[in-house]
């Protein structure tokens, strides 16, 4: 698959901010290419759904084929890292979702699309995240969704005024603003880390 | 600028321009489509549009009526902004910033200074940096472009000819800003200063433009993109997405040809799949040859 250093990691590359992600995971020497289809997230260790417009891409994973291949690798635990819109298809359920919006889910956690507001409301914070040192990231909120509840197994990672902003269950690492819009990689470094642990981890027990 | 909070870094920032364009990098890859009714608006989400256009009538339907084109009624683009949950676009004439600034108090979630409607300032475009809406410019070559993004445009889209569903216009501007970058790329630090005159461009933006290879903003392709393949063509050709305007709703079978086109615009590298989409779409819109147009009625004219 690759050289154990380095982890390969795509960027599901059917719509949206591909390429900020692409250069951010480059950043935190992760070997990052486009998915697309399902052959090429075979062969994939670690996954991230970006930013964009989330009924977009659900209709498009679903037309060609990568739903269900999706949902069996998060479930075999790939780890997997969503941010905004992929935060969104990383839920287990959406309040009021478009008709017919499906999600890949992953994190047992409810969200609000838009939440935050239109684009006028989109913004610029500081955002302290548990587990990412060296002071609060920046954190970019484009028409924002927030998290409005979360499972048992959910750990919060972040809050902004209140409403929770970043999640991580097992593998699943998810934030409702952009990193890739800044230069500060490390939320792409802490996913790194995780695709890195769960590969040694794989190879360990055998796992395929 | 448009934030009250400014003078404090912990308290959240509005309208940044890492905020307007960052809304541009969430719409990469995809379609933003012209609409006239909150039904229109509909079928284009369902489709798989990521945001939509609202006006009261599409390019072509101006070109017919003539006249003088203006903001759509205020109730219409709310009607839309009601009906859908992807992001909505609306259209101010060139230099009407009072028209702008309608527009921005109904929340749209982007403007369009077009020249698809009559300029309203034949010297002076809006000064977009006092709005916190972004905006998206049409240009017709790269000094055009690098102009508007100056004045604070934060997305920028080939002008074409909208309203021909002939797509000749758009890549000849595609062509044009895509050249002109590649030319600066070569040039070394002491030519930039007199490509920036040449360009009437500021200098600044042209030397971050030859460092990155590419425009600081987002750059879709607009006007006369009637077909998958169409879509296709631009993304390949350096569009990073497609705005389809009469094309879609001035066809046979609007859902389907706006399913297609989203389609072709994800795969633009697989011809497969652009087959597949445009099997049995019905009869596109008509079109118009842009070389019989005379040249009052070409849209690209506007704006400088």
């Amino acid at each position: 698959m690759s050289t154990p250093g380095s982890p390969v990691i795509g960027v599901l590359a059917l719509q949206g901010d591909v390429r900020e992600h692409l250069t951010a995971l480059a950043a935190a020497d992760a070997v990052a290419r486009p998915v697309r289809r399902p052959e090429e997230l075979a062969e994939v260790d670690g996954l991230v759904i970006p930013g964009g417009e989330s009924t977009t891409i659900s209709k498009l994973a679903h037309l060609f084929g990568l739903m269900e291949p999706l949902r069996e690798r998060v479930r075999a635990g790939m780890p997997v890292y969503g941010t905004c819109a992929g935060l969104i298809l990383l839920a287990e359920k959406i309040l009021d979702p478009r008709s017919g919006q499906e999600t890949v889910g992953g994190i047992d956690m409810i969200v609000r699309r838009n939440a935050f507001g239109r684009q006028n409301e989109s913004f610029e914070s500081a955002v302290a995240v548990t587990g990412v040192e060296g002071g609060p990231v920046e954190g970019v909120f484009i028409r924002a969704p927030w998290v409005e509840s979360v499972g048992a197994g959910v750990e919060v990672l972040a809050e902004h005024k209140g409403h929770i902003v970043a999640v991580r269950q097992g593998a699943a690492l998810a934030t409702s603003f952009h990193p890739e819009l800044t230069g500060d990689h490390r939320m792409h470094a802490l996913f790194g880390d995780m695709v890195r642990t769960a590969r040694s981890e794989g190879v360990r027990v055998g796992a395929p | 600028m448009s934030s009250t909070f400014s003078n404090s870094p912990q308290a959240p920032e509005t309208g940044t321009a890492r905020v307007k364009r960052g809304m541009a990098e969430q719409l990469k890859g995809g379609v933003i489509m012209d609409v006239v009714t909150p039904e229109q608006a509909k079928i284009a989400e369902d489709a798989g549009a990521v945001a939509v256009m609202a006006l009261e009538r599409v390019p072509a339907d101006i070109r017919k009526d003539g006249g003088v084109a203006r903001m759509s009624d205020p109730d219409m683009i709310e009607g839309i902004i009601e009906a859908v949950s992807i992001p909505v676009m609306a259209k101010s004439r060139i230099g009407h910033f009072v028209e702008a600034q309608v527009l921005q108090s109904l929340g749209v979630d982007y403007i369009d200074e077009s020249e698809v409607l009559t300029p309203a300032d034949e010297v002076n475009h809006s000064d977009k940096w006092a709005f916190t809406t972004p905006f998206v410019c049409g240009a017709t070559n790269l000094g055009e472009a690098l102009r508007r993004i100056a004045e604070g445009a934060a997305m920028i889209r080939s002008k074409g000819e909208a309203g021909t569903g002939n797509v000749v216009e758009a890549v000849r501007h595609l062509r044009q800003i895509k050249n002109e970058i590649a030319r600066l790329r070569g040039f070394d630090n002491n030519e930039l200063y007199a490509a920036a005159k040449e360009l009437r461009a500021p200098y600044e933006l042209v030397a971050e433009v030859a460092r990155l290879g590419r425009l600081p903003v987002v750059l879709f392709s607009a006007g006369g993109v009637a077909t998958p393949a169409d879509a296709a063509l631009m993304r390949q050709l350096g569009a990073e997405g497609v705005f389809v305007g009469s094309g879609i709703f001035k066809s046979g079978d609007p859902a389907k040809r706006a399913a297609a086109i989203v389609k072709a615009t994800t795969f633009s590298d697989d011809p497969k799949i652009i087959a597949d989409a445009s099997r049995n779409l019905g009869e596109a819109m008509v079109g118009i040859n842009c070389d019989t147009l005379p040249e009052a009625e070409r849209y690209a004219n506007r704006g400088w």
